[in-house]
């Protein structure tokens, strides 16, 4: 084989960024197969019986039931010695980045995460808060690969067939250094974001938490529900229910109105789906700035509260 | 105990980014420089640990030229009682095998309870320094780490997952974790840390230049943007009359 995709299950389904490395792995060319590990190895496998890959390769042990850093460590480092793929590639999930380090390490082969795209010179890896981009290459002969979400379109997935077959780990407890827990969610808020047709959005540009209530006020007025960056929710200036991001919840709202945010990626997976993406900033080169329909060019200090004054004489 | 913290300096968010004549990175002379956001929390958990456990020493390492004194001395000034400086001469490596292997050989015989990290720079974003040092020492690792309780000999860590999800996760020492941003909230130096900072001890080890990378950045280039985009730069009078008409009359919201 020449590439290996590792899959990932997420709650029993296979994840959006496992299909994109499939289109990722399609579009490098050559033999694919498919790794499932875990309880749901079979069902994720029949999701992908369709795709035009080589083969799926299915590992079930208890000791991998559900998803331990130490135990996939171990499956992916045996699955790569006994099959010598020349690349291995994943979508750039937190689970990703949680084991594959571990199996570069233990197999010394580089891991360039978080690539955005292919390029003939090598993979582009945005660096410098998304304001630069890097084109990366490696002389080894195999190499990990993570592809950050969106790097590729699912749509794009070519189907075929492809066939199974289970692959033996062999797998004793010590391996397992460190005791999982089982993955809880935490409170929700009583705002239901993700159906908010309007969102003042505030990064943070709002500079201080004496300001916040200056998006409040602009939200009161356009009708709309206040959302926020990381940053802001860990100041403690808003409720954790209201950030938007990776870690966050996912919008997609009519408006996503973006107040002093730079447009980090594990934003902007978060509110990309937005109809229309007006967005603030004082610095021109802002990475959200790439991706908004309307960009304004300014200090939010100082337009926000003459916007409140505009729209309440409207 | 002995805890490592690992301190990357990386250019500031507000800082001039031009690229370097080879276009390979930026031109480093225009650059102001800070302690990477994500190591900062990594830094302040430990010294809380410090304050909360008696015998912790604190030790900050960086790797980089000279100018990496800077964010070492800042977390001497902050509280860590010593610091490691893993000095680089010429060109500064960013290959995280090569990087992590020059780190472990430095750490091995230190042979820390436990090392920090942030869980990634702001300036490369590889995310996987702590974690490759950890395993290539032999210890139990763990990454995006939003709180910590300490153990006895063991440390419980509240790990963030996708999406509002989260586990807690037991290791073992000795242990490496990356620390997510947001867990605590980092101090400033008081003016004696600051003055005290001056005497407290930095061993410079030298490296050499590894010249066997096992990935390299060839180039560096500005992003070009897909989307059709109207840029709005006038006075913030202009700025509000233009906004507003686009909210009426183009999105609709009224
Ligand atoms: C694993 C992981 C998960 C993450 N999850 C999330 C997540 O779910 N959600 C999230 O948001 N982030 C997340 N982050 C953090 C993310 O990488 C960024 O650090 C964060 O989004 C930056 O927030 P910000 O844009 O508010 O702040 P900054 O990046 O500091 O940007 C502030 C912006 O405000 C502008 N500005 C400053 N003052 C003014 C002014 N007066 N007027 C106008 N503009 C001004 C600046 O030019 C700048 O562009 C995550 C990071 C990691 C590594």
């Amino acid at each position: 084989m020449d590439i290996l995709v590792v899959l990932e299950d997420s709650q029993g389904s296979l994840h959006r960024l496992s299909k994109e490395a499939i289109v990722g792995a399609q579009q490098l060319g050559g033999s694919i197969a498919a790794l499932a590990i875990g309880d749901n190895a079979s069902e994720i496998s029949n999701v992908l019986s369709s795709y035009d890959i080589s083969e799926i390769i299915t590992v079930e042990d208890e000791l991998v039931s559900t998803y331990n850093a130490d135990g996939y460590t171990e499956v992916v480092k045996q699955v790569i010695e006994k099959e010598s793929p020349k690349i291995i590639v994943a979508g750039h999930t937190y689970q990703t980045r949680d084991f594959m380090p571990r199996v570069s390490a233990h197999l010394n082969i580089p891991f360039i995460p978080d690539i955005v795209s292919l390029s003939d010179k090598g993979f582009v890896k945005q660096v410098l808060n998304a304001k630069l981009n890097a084109t990366i290459s490696s002389n080894r002969e195999q190499i990990i690969l993570s592809f950050q979400s969106a790097a590729f379109n699912e749509e794009n997935i070519q189907s075929g067939s492809c066939s199974s077959r289970y692959f033996d780990v062999i797998l004793d407890a010590s391996m397992i250094r460190s005791t999982s827990e089982k993955p809880f969610q935490e409170s929700l808020g009583d705002v239901d974001l993700e159906s908010a047709e309007l969102l003042v959005s505030i990064g943070r540009g709002i500079e201080k938490e004496e300001n916040i209530p200056l998006a409040f006020d602009l939200a009161e007025v356009l009708g709309a529900e206040v959302s926020a960056s990381r940053p802001v929710v860990d100041s403690g200036w808003v409720d954790s229910f209201r950030q938007v991001g990776s870690s966050g919840c996912n919008v997609a709202p009519k408006l996503y109105f973006s107040l002093g945010i730079s447009g980090a990626i594990q934003h902007v997976v978060g509110m990309k789906g937005a109809k229309n993406i007006l967005a603030i900033n004082k610095d021109k080169d802002a990475p959200i700035f790439e991706i908004a329909d309307y960009a304004v060019i300014g200090d939010i200090l100082e337009i926000i509260p003459k916007l409140i004054e505009s729209l309440k004489n409207q | 105990m002995k805890i490592a913290v690992l301190i990357k300096q990386v250019p500031g968010s507000e800082s001039a980014l031009p690229l370097n004549d080879k276009q390979t990175w930026v031109d480093e002379s225009s650059v102001t420089y800070v302690m990477n956001p994500p190591d900062n929390f990594a830094l302040e958990e430990a010294l809380l640990i410090q304050e909360k456990v008696d015998d912790v020493e604190v030790v900050v390492v960086s790797m980089g030229p000279a100018r990496v004194q800077k964010v070492i001395r800042e977390g001497l000034a902050k509280g860590a009682d010593r610091g490691i400086h893993l000095e680089e001469n010429e060109e500064v490596e960013t290959d995280p095998l090569s990087i992590a292997k020059k780190f472990s050989d430095v750490l091995k015989e230190e042979n820390f309870d436990l090392i920090f990290s942030g869980l990634q720079s702001d300036d490369t974003g590889m995310g996987q320094t702590g974690v490759l040092i950890g395993e290539i020492l032999g210890m139990s690792t763990a990454t995006l780490a939003i709180e910590t309780k300490l153990e006895k000999d063991q440390i419980k860590i509240k790990r963030e997952l996708e999406s509002g999800w989260f586990q807690w996760v037991t290791l073992p020492f000795p242990a490496s974790i990356s620390i997510q941003s947001g867990l605590n909230t980092p101090r400033y130096p008081s003016l004696k840390g600051i003055m005290g900072a001056k005497k407290k001890e930095i061993k410079s080890v030298l490296q050499e230049l590894n010249t066997d990378q096992s990935q390299n950045i060839d180039n560096i280039f500005v992003p070009q943007t897909s989307k059709q985009t109207e840029i709005i730069e006038t006075d913030a009078d202009a700025a509000v009359d233009r906004i507003i008409e686009i909210l009426k009359s183009e999105i609709k919201v009224f």
